[in-house]
């Protein structure tokens, strides 16, 4: 019995969120007193030879070389019938949540997905997920017996925390059947060249839901230049089209960790805080008090954001001039 | 072409949350309910595939009684049939027995087409889609910003991470799990809520469909988050909090 991490990689460069699933992983091995193996597809796997683990399995097929659904199923699924892990952990990444579903399903089992937190009780490993976008947190067990699956939310464990050491390396070659695979992938391409560099930002205004209609971002853009700060948005606003899609931050837009970041209006979706949560000072200036972005702003207010950021800019420039 | 679309009924957004003390989950009571806004965007998706195409779209929802609103919603919009797993206790569920329920109704029916939104508003596992491919033996994607008709197949539009795009082909019938914000929604007309009423909803039980599924992981407690960070409120009106604010990033966090 041991626990699998399946780490993934993207034209031969790590998802960094691997290594956050690895320390989930070895850290989890641990408490659990189980040896700790990780695997993933391609060369770049030798890596892992520095790491401390038990065994690293370097996935090797002429199907795998675009990323399928159908293809990484069947090749993990190989993989976790010849280790039969207790536990197997993923990093919950786009792509894991394409084909992580279909695994544990092949199984029969659930998958425990975008999981924050863990812990050991009397041996039984506990997950804990957030529902309802962040408002409440669930303890999750697992109790049909059989191989656990689960897929770490970026950021709830540290990369650096990897454990180094040294690992044997083993390939392993999956049978994929003719056919198995039945989409056919085209090369990734980027719409346009992102012209902001958001990560490059000192300050940040972020704007959300909140601010109800495209015409009341003058309010957000007039703070934003009063702080000197770039302008940027949750999902939803650029999904309207009243910001392009390169301010956006988040899971599907940028990472950013300026010295101040000010939420005005975004709510703070699972989906938007792990792009920004590592910011230095956050300011979240919302209506609702049970707003999940009040749980990683340092400063609050709690009010309309129609009375308050007008305000806000007005200090703002009193105390620059 | 046979659409068929999943939708749930989820807590409105901006729903207050409180545990009930009695069962440990959500005190439903003070609740309103709504379509889970990404199914919304799938089921949006349908209606134009089918006005472009042809064919039908049919609503599946897995719910309880009170779901049936949400499916008269859908029915208005413009979907042309429904089928209502009526099932009570939605916690005695996983993501794993809520799709074998769903794919038990929608086999039957024979689908080219299945659409779901990318995940729930409530519970937000964001699988229903990718594990009902499975267990109907169909190919699938997931974030769908675009769906074309070929002759035999279709080409989608996804989304990767950090701003990339992918077109997959893959023939039908197929999956589809469909990214939020792909296009407007429409209003339902008064024309349409009016053809509503008359529309077929099948009803069907769990008992109807093989019976609950045992769970392979349960939700042993649901709790409001405890807060890891301690936010420093500030009060007063807004002017006054404006200046309080201001005073803190100048001279505590030196952040201005």
């Amino acid at each position: 019995m041991s626990v699998l991490v399946i780490l993934e990689q993207r034209g031969g460069a790590w998802n960094r969120m691997s290594f956050e699933a690895l320390a989930a992983g070895q850290r989890i091995a641990s408490e659990l007193g189980l040896p700790c193996q990780a695997a993933a597809v391609g060369p770049l796997a030798a890596e892992l030879a520095s790491k401390a683990l038990a065994q690293v399995w370097q996935v090797e097929h002429e199907a795998l070389a675009a990323y399928t659904a159908d293809g990484y199923t069947a090749a993990f699924e190989a993989l976790i019938r010849t280790v039969n892990p207790q536990v197997v952990f993923l990093p919950h990444t786009y792509q894991v949540r394409d084909f992580a579903p279909k695994l544990a399903t092949r199984f029969g089992q659930t998958l425990a997905s975008d999981v924050t937190r863990h812990r050991v009780e009397n041996g039984e490993l506990i997950l804990v997920r957030q529902l309802f976008q962040g408002k409440m947190n669930a303890d999750l067990r697992f109790t049909g017996g059989g191989i656990r699956f689960a897929s770490i939310q970026a950021g709830a464990y540290r990369a650096d925390a990897v454990a180094d050491g040294a690992a044997p390396v083993e390939t392993f070659r999956p049978e994929i059947p003719a056919g198995a695979i039945r989409t056919r992938p085209q090369e990734p391409f980027r719409e346009s060249a992102e012209a902001v560099d958001l990560s490059a930002a000192e300050r940040i205004v972020a704007v959300g839901r909140g601010i109800k209609e495209k015409d009341n971002l003058a309010l957000v853009r007039e703070l934003a230049v009063a702080l000197g700060a770039e302008l940027a948005a949750s999902r939803p606003i650029c999904d309207n089209g009243w910001l392009p899609m390169e301010r956006q931050v988040g899971s599907s837009g940028q990472t950013v960790s300026p010295k101040l970041y000010v939420a005005v209006g975004v709510s703070g979706a699972i989906q938007h805080l792990v792009g920004m949560k590592s910011s230095k000072t956050i300011v979240a200036i919302n209506k609702d008090p049970d707003a999940p972005i009040f749980e990683v702003a340092d400063y609050g207010i709690v009010g309309d954001l129609f009375e308050v950021v007008p305000a806000l800019t007005e200090e703002v420039r009193k105390a620059k001039q | 072409m046979k659409i068929l679309v999943a939708i749930k009924q989820v807590p409105a957004r901006d729903s207050g949350l409180q545990i009930d003390g009695a069962t440990g989950r959500i005190r439903e009571s003070d609740l309103s309910f709504e379509i889970n806004e990404p199914d919304a965007y799938a089921l949006e998706a349908g209606l134009q595939l089918k006005e472009k195409h042809g064919g039908e779209v049919v609503a599946v929802s897995l719910g309880p009684a009170r779901a049936a609103q949400t499916i008269r919603e859908a029915l208005a919009k413009g979907a042309d049939r429904a089928i209502h797993i009526e099932q009570e206790d939605m916690w005695a569920l996983d993501t794993l027995g809520a799709a074998r329920l769903l794919a038990a109704a929608i086999r039957p029916e024979g689908p080219d087409l299945l659409l779901t939104g990318l995940q729930s508003d409530d519970l937000g596992a964001g699988q229903t889609g990718v594990v009902l491919a499975e267990l109907l033996g169909l190919p699938h994607a997931t974030i769908i910003m675009q769906v074309k008709v070929l002759a035999q197949d279709i080409r989608v539009k996804r989304e990767l991470e950090d701003g990339w795009f992918q077109h997959v082909e893959m023939p039908l019938p197929a999956v589809l799990a469909v990214q939020s914000g792909i296009s407007k929604l429409r209003y339902a007309t008064l024309m349409g809520i009016k053809k509503a009423k008359t529309k077929q909803v099948r009803r069907l039980t769990a008992g109807e469909l093989g019976g609950v599924p045992p769970r392979q992981a349960e939700m042993a407690r649901v709790y409001p988050p405890e807060r890891t960070k301690q936010t420093r409120l500030i009060e007063g009106d807004a002017k006054t909090a404006a200046a309080k604010l201001v005073e803190k990033l100048r001279f505590e966090a030196r952040a201005l």
